[in-house]
Parts: structure tokens; C-alpha cells; sequence
């Protein structure tokens, strides 16, 4: 089947299109591409790396961008096989092509809008697909959010690592969830001062199953080295508690100057992250990087009827069998797609794949690796899962979704009066979700909110927003 | 007991509950969870040959009118009319051929000529032949419209189940339908109606009664929030033949509209696929292609999102209203396909005016005939 690098055009037919250059879809193209397979490596953005290997664009001339990075000597070795391959024709990396719609013919087609500004258009053609588009962050929001000044963890994280700038100087880390640690490692290190880490789950979940901690020592010394790096900086570990408010002043700036975040208030919260009354206390801060995990980003395969499977930290990732495959033939997955759960996890499960759609039986330890990870990611899952809890410190005029400027309120009166009982009702009885960023940011709050016992995929047809005479340049059939 | 919490059940809750009766509502999922919060909300008479249908339409139209004077401002209900163009001569002869005999059954329709469409849509595609302007093609949103009507109807006594499925009907003797038997408990009643919509066919099988109510796929792409630039509904002159249209393959019609939130809708395709949700890229292709066509401009608008339902919909294209013989004690309120919103009040008024026996409008009576449910024996 491998077909010869001679033939190479831009858009196909290859042998396999990756969708995601992160840890899995890299390893995924780098993988299969050693087996003789001829791939597509596309990505949204500008650079191989994803969320983890983030790296500054040359021109900033990082002197060393490996500074953040736990990982960066298997990063440098997956991008040298990467340019070999590229050299080779054997992978056709294709940077700023967001793909928004996947059409599952003989062969597939891929349809992206390309280009820095997304006003190109592409069509790409393979036999197989492997899904490894990752996750973006779950927010919860709570009095004040909308703040400049207020920036998620991963964002942070992602400032960081591209341009090398920081939030703030003094900066409180909260949310829920392994992210966070690596966060406030992170921004100490590049000279901020953090006077707190606000962690709402109790880290207990992980102590209850010791033997799947111990099985996984990469982790414990990837906590072990952060905790150290935090306690050499006198970071405070704040558990079972959360930032319930923010508050914004103009601080020094001149007169007249931007309104930013200037303190926070955090609460102890009881079990199901329920603030306990007179247990705030304020810190200052300039800064506030919040979040609460990862959401997986599934639709360009479940808008194809792929099956799903519900997380133990309340997401939904994509059911895969044991080689990566999806319920839809021809459509693998790897990576945070099946379920969050590291950088590492993602190359094995990326690595696995392109195994499988090469015909090619895994290497050893490979599925044992995966399977450990995955017990880890699932205990973790399971420690920072939102409890019910948190909406009590919301109040009526908080807002949720900050692209259609929905309040808590509106949402509390669309369950209560109008007979919503999950987000897609909610979001059609207020316009929550119906923006820019299509829910992104406010679904998981919402469905929350409107009482839903079992979270399920969102519905997004379109992947992102695309030109209209794109659209209109789809084939007739 | 309305099965079905979509517009047509919401309105058959909110004319019976008016009417004095006692009234439960019950439904698996939410609130407009079905196709009413997947469809469109216009109201139109434009689109529609003089027939059945139409007189229908024409009480609904007025009704809606009242409904939004009655119950304010909250589900967006906007006369704003409707505007039809040929592309050719050729087709705008065909649209004043079919004003003309609508006109003849009471719908007002404007010609516009080709000099004068720049009046009523400044930014429509240049080189169009003429149009037809209909004054009294309105719009609502949707969902809001249901769950408004579900609320007035509680406010009237009406009891709201939802989360709830109906898996049997109970029968009493003689076969007549005496309530409901749901995933949790038995509820009796003295009738039941079906507005369980696309799956009112199964509803339907649970009395033992044939009514084949059948799925018909459509996409909606909705841009960007813009300024107020379309102003009407606007589409072209062959929609019309489109919904009159039995054939499977895929069909659209490129109503274009802009929306009180800004962002311009564009649907709807019709396909009988079943009930397959894949996204169809051929579909939202064609969409895209008719709106471009129409208003130029949009080709450079950003869509924001897309989304599917599935109109119920009778091989006549007419929807099932009123009480079955062959199951006394059940009635049924469904299969309206693309036209359910427009159509549920006057179909919830003619389920009040059987159920209780009196007339409860001073509109024209409508002859039901039509609309039997046991025609398709
Ligand atoms: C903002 C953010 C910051 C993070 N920072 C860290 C960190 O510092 N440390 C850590 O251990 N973990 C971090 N993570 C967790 C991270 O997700 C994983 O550890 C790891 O990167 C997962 O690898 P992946 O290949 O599954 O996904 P990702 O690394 O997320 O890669 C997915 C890639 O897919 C691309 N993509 C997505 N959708 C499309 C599309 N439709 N078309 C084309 N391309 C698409 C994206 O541009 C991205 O490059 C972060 C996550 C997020 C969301
Ligand atoms: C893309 C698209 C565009 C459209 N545009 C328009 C338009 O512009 N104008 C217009 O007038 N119409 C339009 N329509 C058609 C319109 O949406 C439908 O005709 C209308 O919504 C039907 O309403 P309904 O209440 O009969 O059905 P639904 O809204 O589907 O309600 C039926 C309800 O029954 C419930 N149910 C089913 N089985 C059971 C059970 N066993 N137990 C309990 N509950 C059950 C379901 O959960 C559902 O909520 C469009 C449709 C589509 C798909």
C-alpha cells in the first residue's frame, strides 16, 4: 500500500492524514512514516509540539527553550525523525491548517481553512486518519473571571512557553489539577513570585489506589521535582480550596488607567467543593492562572457517530479499542482525545497507533506503558473531578459564557422557569455557548448548571469558524 | 396527557389548559429537546400552495400574532415578511403565476421588479430578475417559543413531566386509551395526544395504530454576529418546488435571514437520509453556494457553526390532526415536517376545540379533513 514520496502531491491521496502535532500526532506521523507509510502531519498552528512542547518561534531566539520543558531531549529527537522524514518525502507537515470538517469517503477527505489568518482553503485525501487534536481547558467561573489579568493555567503555561512573557509578577495559581503544579514550577522559574497554588480537590483520590502511583514512577518523580522546585520558591500549597472571587482595582497604574485583577479571595471548600463559610481569606496578587483540567476535543470524529466513553473527571473522550482504533473504521485516535493523561501517554498512544494502521504488531512494552499510563490518568481524572458544589460561589449576575455574555442568573431561570434540563437546551433558551468560541469555555458550566447527571459530547459540525465561500467551494459530491 | 414538550405539544397544552382542562405534559428529554430546538423558526405563508395547508397556515399566522401580544416579547416573534427572487425572467413568470393563485386565496404578495429590490434587500446579488414580497411571512425563535408556551400553559394549571419516557399506552376496555405508562410509573388520563413529532409514528404503534411519520434530514449554517443586513426572509424561487418536493435526494433551498442576535441563518437542505446525523459536507456545501448566491457579501462572512434536526414528516406532506377512530381516546398533533413551528397554534387549538367540544377562536373554522390520521389506512 505505501505509496512512493516520487508521487507527492500537497493534497494526497497519503497513506495516512494525522490531524494534531502534538506528543501523539507526532509520534504517531513520525511512527508510521518508519514503517514506510507516506503521511500528512497537519496542525492549526504554526509550529510541531502541541500543548506540551510549545517552543518560542525562532525569530524571539529563545536561548533555551528546553528550560521549561521536562521532556525536551525526546521532543528534539521526534522533530529530528520529523525533518528526515520531511527530507524524504515520506511526511508532507502542513502548519496553520485547521481542519474543520472530516468527511469519511474512500479515501478520506479533510477539509481545513489554512493559512495564518485562516483565509486559505485545502482539501486533503487519505486512507486512514488518526485523530490526535488533544484537549483544551475546562473553566469554572466565579465572581470576577473576566478581569484582564485573569488567564487560564494552561494559558499561562502557553505564554510562557511560546513568547517567554509572564502574567503578572505576583501570581496566584488555582483551579484543579496536575496542570496547575507544572504551571506555578513554570512561572517561578521564569521570575515570578507565587504566593499561592489553590487546589480544589484533596489529592486523596490518588492515595487510595497506591499501587497504580507506584507503577507509574515517571509521574511521582515529575510531582516530586515540581513540589521540590515549589517549596524551594516558599510556594503554599492551599488544598480543598478554591479562588471563589477576584477582585479588580487600578492598583499604581496612573489614574484612569485599566481595571486588573489586584487580590483574590479564597475559600476552604467542604467535600463537594461547597465554600465553607467564614474561611476566606484574601491575597494579593497582580495575576490569577486558573483552571480545571482538559475537555478533550472530539468532534470532528463524533460528528462522524464515533462512540464515546465518560471519564471519571466528568469529560467524555473517544472509546478506542487496544490499537487505537475508534468505533468508526479508518479513524484512530491518540493522545487526550481518548481521555487526558500527559505528554507520555500520548506518544505511546500515538506511537501505537501508527503501528496498527501500518499492520505492524506494537513493540514491546508498548501496550503495557499505555495501559499503565492510562490507570494513572484515570486515578487523577478521578481526584480532580469537579465536585457539585461549585456553583455556589457564582452569583446571579456572574457571568458564564463571556462570548454571549450569559449570566448565571439567565441560566438559573431557563432551568427553573423554562424547562432545560441539559446544555443544549440552555444554550438554545439563552444563546450560552452560541459564540466565538462555540462553548468551549462555558459548556462544561453550563451542563453543571443545568443539573446534568452524565456529561456527553458537544455538537459542533464545524470544527471552527469558516469563511462562508470556503464552505461554498466543498464538492458536489 | 400531551406527549411530546416540543412547540406543537406546548401549544396543545397551553389552548387545552386555557380551555379549563386539566393537563399533564410529558417528555423524555427537555424542553424543545426534539426538532423544535433543531429547526428554524419561520412562519410563513409565501412558500405555500393554496390547498389545506394554507388555510392552516393563515390561522396560525394570526394566532401567532396574538400569542405575541399576549405573552410580550419573549421568544422573538418578528413580522418582518418575506421576500422571494427569480434569478431569470423564466422564473419570475412562474412566481407571479403562483402569487397570482395564492393571492386568489387571501395571502397579500407584492410584485417587486428587478429596479426596485435594492428598496427592500440593498445587498442582494445584482442581475436578479424581480421578486415577490410577502408581508405577512413572520419568524420566532424557536425554543423559546415552546418553553414560553409550556410556561403560560403551567401558569393555567398544566403539569410539566420532563426527563420522562412514554414506553406503553394504557387501555381501557374496547381498546381505548386511558393514559400512559412511562419509565417510571402509570399516569391515567381521559385522552392523549401525540405531539411526539418525528417519532410520533412510534407513539403511534404503541395503540396499535399505523402513521407513518418519516424523518427528513435538514442542515442550518448560522454566521457570524453583523450588523442588521438582511432584512427579510429571502430565498430563491425554486424553494418552493423543493418543499412540495417527495424525492430523497438531497434539496435545499437557501432561505437566507437575519436574526435579532445578529448572526445570519441559512437553511435548510432536505434529504431522507433517516435518522443519520453524520455531518454532510456536500450539504452544507450547497448551502453555503445558494446564500453566496443570493447576498454576495456573505462569501467573506465567517460561519460560526452549523447544526441538523429531522422534520416528521407523512407521505402527503401534511401533518396528522385530531382524535384516531381506530384508538379512541388518542389524538395525535404530528408530522408537520418543515412547517411545525408555523402550524402549532392553530394545531393546538383544533386538539382544544375536539377535546372539549366548543370553539375556542373567532378565526374562520378550519375543515380538518385533511388532516384525518387514519387516511393513510
Ligand atoms: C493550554 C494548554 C497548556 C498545557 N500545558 C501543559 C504543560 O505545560 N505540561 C503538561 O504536562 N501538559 C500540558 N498540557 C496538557 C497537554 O494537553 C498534554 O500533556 C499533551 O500536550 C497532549 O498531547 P496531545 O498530542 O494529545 O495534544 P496537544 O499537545 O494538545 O496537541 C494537539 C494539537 O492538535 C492541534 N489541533 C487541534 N484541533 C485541530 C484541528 N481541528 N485541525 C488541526 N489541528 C488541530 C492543536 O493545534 C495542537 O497542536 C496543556 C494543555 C493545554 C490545553
Ligand atoms: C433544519 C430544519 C429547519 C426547519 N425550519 C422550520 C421553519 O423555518 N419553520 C417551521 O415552521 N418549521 C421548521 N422546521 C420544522 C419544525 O422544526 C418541526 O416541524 C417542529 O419542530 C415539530 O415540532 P414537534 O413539537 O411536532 O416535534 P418535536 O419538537 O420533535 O417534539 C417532539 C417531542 O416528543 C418527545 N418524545 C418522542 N418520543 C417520546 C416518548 N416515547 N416519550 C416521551 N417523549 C417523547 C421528544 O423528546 C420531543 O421533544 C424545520 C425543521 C428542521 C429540521
Amino acid at each position: 500500500m505505501p505509496t512512493s514520496p516520487s508521487d507527492a502531491d500537497p493534497c494526497g491521496p497519503y497513506d495516512l492524514a494525522v490531524i494534531g502535532a502534538g506528543p501523539a500526532g507526532l509520534a504517531g506521523a513520525v511512527a508510521a512514516a518508519d514503517q514506510g507509510l507516506r503521511c500528512a502531519l497537519i496542525d492549526a498552528g504554526a509550529r510541531p509540539g502541541g500543548q506540551y512542547y510549545r517552543h518560542p518561534a525562532p525569530g524571539l531566539r529563545a536561548a533555551r527553550p528546553d528550560r521549561l520543558h521536562h521532556h525536551w531531549p525526546v521532543f528534539a529527537e521526534l522533530a529530528d525523525r520529523l525533518a528526515a522524514h520531511r527530507a524524504a518525502g515520506r511526511i508532507s507537515y502542513l502548519p496553520h491548517h485547521h481542519v474543520h470538517l472530516l468527511e469519511r469517503r474512500e479515501p478520506w477527505r479533510l477539509h481545513a481553512a489554512t493559512g495564518a489568518d485562516g483565509s486559505g482553503r485545502a482539501t486533503l485525501r487519505a486512507a486512514a486518519v488518526l485523530l490526535a487534536t488533544g484537549a483544551y481547558e475546562r473553566q469554572l467561573p466565579f465572581p470576577g473571571w473576566t478581569l484582564p489579568g485573569v488567564v487560564t493555567a494552561g494559558g499561562a503555561q502557553a505564554m510562557l512557553k511560546a513568547g517567554l512573557v509572564l502574567p503578572g509578577r505576583r501570581i496566584v495559581v488555582a483551579g484543579s489539577g496536575p496542570l496547575l503544579l507544572a504551571a506555578a514550577a513554570s512561572l517561578t522559574a521564569a521570575g515570578a513570585e507565587v504566593p499561592a497554588i489553590v487546589e480544589a480537590s484533596t489529592y486523596l483520590g490518588y492515595a487510595r489506589r497506591p499501587g497504580v502511583l507506584a507503577a507509574t514512577p515517571g509521574k511521582l518523580a515529575e510531582g516530586v521535582a515540581h513540589g521540590a522546585a515549589l517549596a524551594r520558591h516558599r510556594v503554599r500549597l492551599h488544598r480543598a480550596s478554591a479562588v471563589v472571587e477576584a477582585h479588580g482595582g487600578r492598583g499604581v497604574a496612573p489614574a484612569g488607567g485599566w481595571e486588573r485583577v489586584e487580590a483574590v479571595t479564597v475559600a476552604r471548600l467542604d467535600a463537594d467543593w461547597r465554600p465553607v463559610p467564614g474561611t476566606e481569606r484574601r491575597i494579593e496578587c497582580d495575576a490569577l492562572a486558573i483552571g480545571h483540567g482538559l475537555v478533550p476535543q472530539l468532534e470532528l470524529a463524533t460528528e462522524l457517530g464515533a462512540a464515546t466513553r465518560v471519564v471519571p473527571d466528568g469529560t467524555v473522550a473517544l472509546r478506542v479499542d487496544a490499537r487505537q482504533l475508534t468505533s468508526v473504521p479508518g479513524l484512530w485516535a491518540a493522545g487526550e482525545t481518548c481521555g487526558v493523561g500527559g505528554a507520555e501517554l500520548a506518544l505511546a498512544e500515538g506511537e501505537l497507533a501508527a503501528l496498527a494502521i501500518a499492520g505492524r504488531a506494537p513493540v514491546a512494552g508498548l501496550l503495557s506503558r499505555r495501559r499503565r499510563l492510562r490507570a494513572f490518568a484515570e486515578l487523577m481524572a478521578a481526584a480532580h473531578r469537579p465536585g457539585a458544589g461549585w456553583s455556589d460561589w457564582l452569583r446571579p449576575e456572574t457571568e458564564v459564557c463571556r462570548c454571549e455574555e450569559v449570566t448565571a442568573g439567565a441560566i438559573g431561570e431557563a432551568v427553573e422557569r423554562l424547562g432545560a434540563t441539559d446544555a443544549r437546551t440552555v444554550k438554545l433558551l439563552t444563546r450560552a455557548g452560541m459564540g466565538w468560541c462555540q462553548g468551549r469555555m462555558c459548556s462544561s458550566a453550563v451542563a453543571c448548571l443545568a443539573g446534568m447527571a452524565e456529561p456527553v459530547a458537544d455538537s459542533r459540525p464545524l470544527s471552527g469558524p469558516v469563511r462562508l465561500g470556503d464552505l461554498a467551494a466543498l464538492p458536489e459530491d | 396527557m400531551v406527549i411530546g414538550a416540543g412547540v406543537v405539544g406546548a401549544a396543545c397544552a397551553f389552548y387545552a389548559a386555557r380551555a379549563g382542562l386539566s393537563v399533564a405534559v410529558i417528555d423524555r428529554g427537555p424542553v424543545a429537546g426534539g426538532t423544535t430546538g433543531a429547526g428554524e423558526g419561520n412562519l410563513l405563508l409565501s412558500d405555500k400552495q393554496p390547498g389545506p395547508e394554507l388555510e392552516l397556515a393563515k390561522v396560525s399566522a394570526l394566532l401567532w400574532q396574538e400569542l405575541a401580544d399576549e405573552l410580550g416579547a419573549v421568544f422573538e416573534y418578528e413580522p418582518k415578511g418575506g421576500l422571494v427572487v427569480a434569478a431569470d425572467p423564466a422564473g419570475q413568470l412562474a412566481l407571479a403565476a403562483f402569487a397570482a393563485k395564492q393571492r386568489a386565496a387571501g395571502v397579500t404578495a407584492h410584485e417587486v421588479t428587478a429596479d426596485r429590490l435594492a428598496e427592500y434587500e440593498p445587498h442582494l446579488a445584482p442581475g436578479l430578475a424581480g421578486g415577490f414580497h410577502y408581508p405577512e411571512d413572520a419568524q420566532v425563535q424557536p425554543a423559546l417559543a415552546a418553553a414560553h408556551l409550556l410556561r403560560a400553559a403551567v401558569r393555567a394549571g398544566a403539569a410539566l413531566h420532563l426527563g420522562e419516557r412514554v414506553t406503553a399506552l394504557l387501555t381501557g376496555p374496547g381498546g381505548a386509551v386511558r393514559g400512559v405508562r412511562t419509565d417510571r410509573r402509570e399516569l391515567a388520563a381521559g385522552a392523549v395526544v401525540n405531539a411526539a413529532g418525528t417519532w410520533g409514528g412510534q407513539i403511534a404503534r404503541l395503540a396499535g395504530v399505523e402513521l407513518p411519520v418519516l424523518p427528513r434530514r435538514g442542515f442550518v449554517l448560522v454566521t457570524e454576529p453583523l450588523p442588521r443586513v438582511v432584512r427579510h426572509k429571502v430565498y430563491a424561487a425554486d424553494y418552493v418546488a423543493d418543499v412540495a418536493s417527495g424525492s430523497a435526494a438531497l434539496q435545499s433551498s437557501g432561505v437566507v435571514e437575519g436574526t435579532p442576535s445578529g448572526t445570519v441563518l441559512i437553511g435548510a437542505t432536505r434529504e431522507r437520509v433517516g435518522f443519520d446525523r453524520t455531518v454532510s459536507a456536500p450539504a452544507l456545501g450547497r448551502l453555503a453556494r445558494q446564500a453566496a448566491a443570493l447576498f454576495p457579501f456573505l462569501a467573506d462572512v465567517r460561519v460560526l457553526r452549523a447544526y441538523r434536526g429531522f422534520r416528521p414528516y407523512l407521505p402527503d406532506h401534511l401533518p396528522a390532526i385530531g382524535a384516531d377512530p381506530r384508538a379512541p381516546g388518542l389524538l395525535h398533533a404530528c408530522g408537520h415536517e418543515g412547517a411545525g413551528i408555523g402550524l402549532a397554534p392553530v394545531t393546538g387549538l383544533l386538539i382544544a376545540e375536539q377535546l372539549t367540544g366548543r370553539r375556542l377562536s373567532t378565526a374562520d373554522p378550519v375543515d380538518t379533513a385533511p388532516f384525518r390520521p387514519d387516511r393513510f389506512a
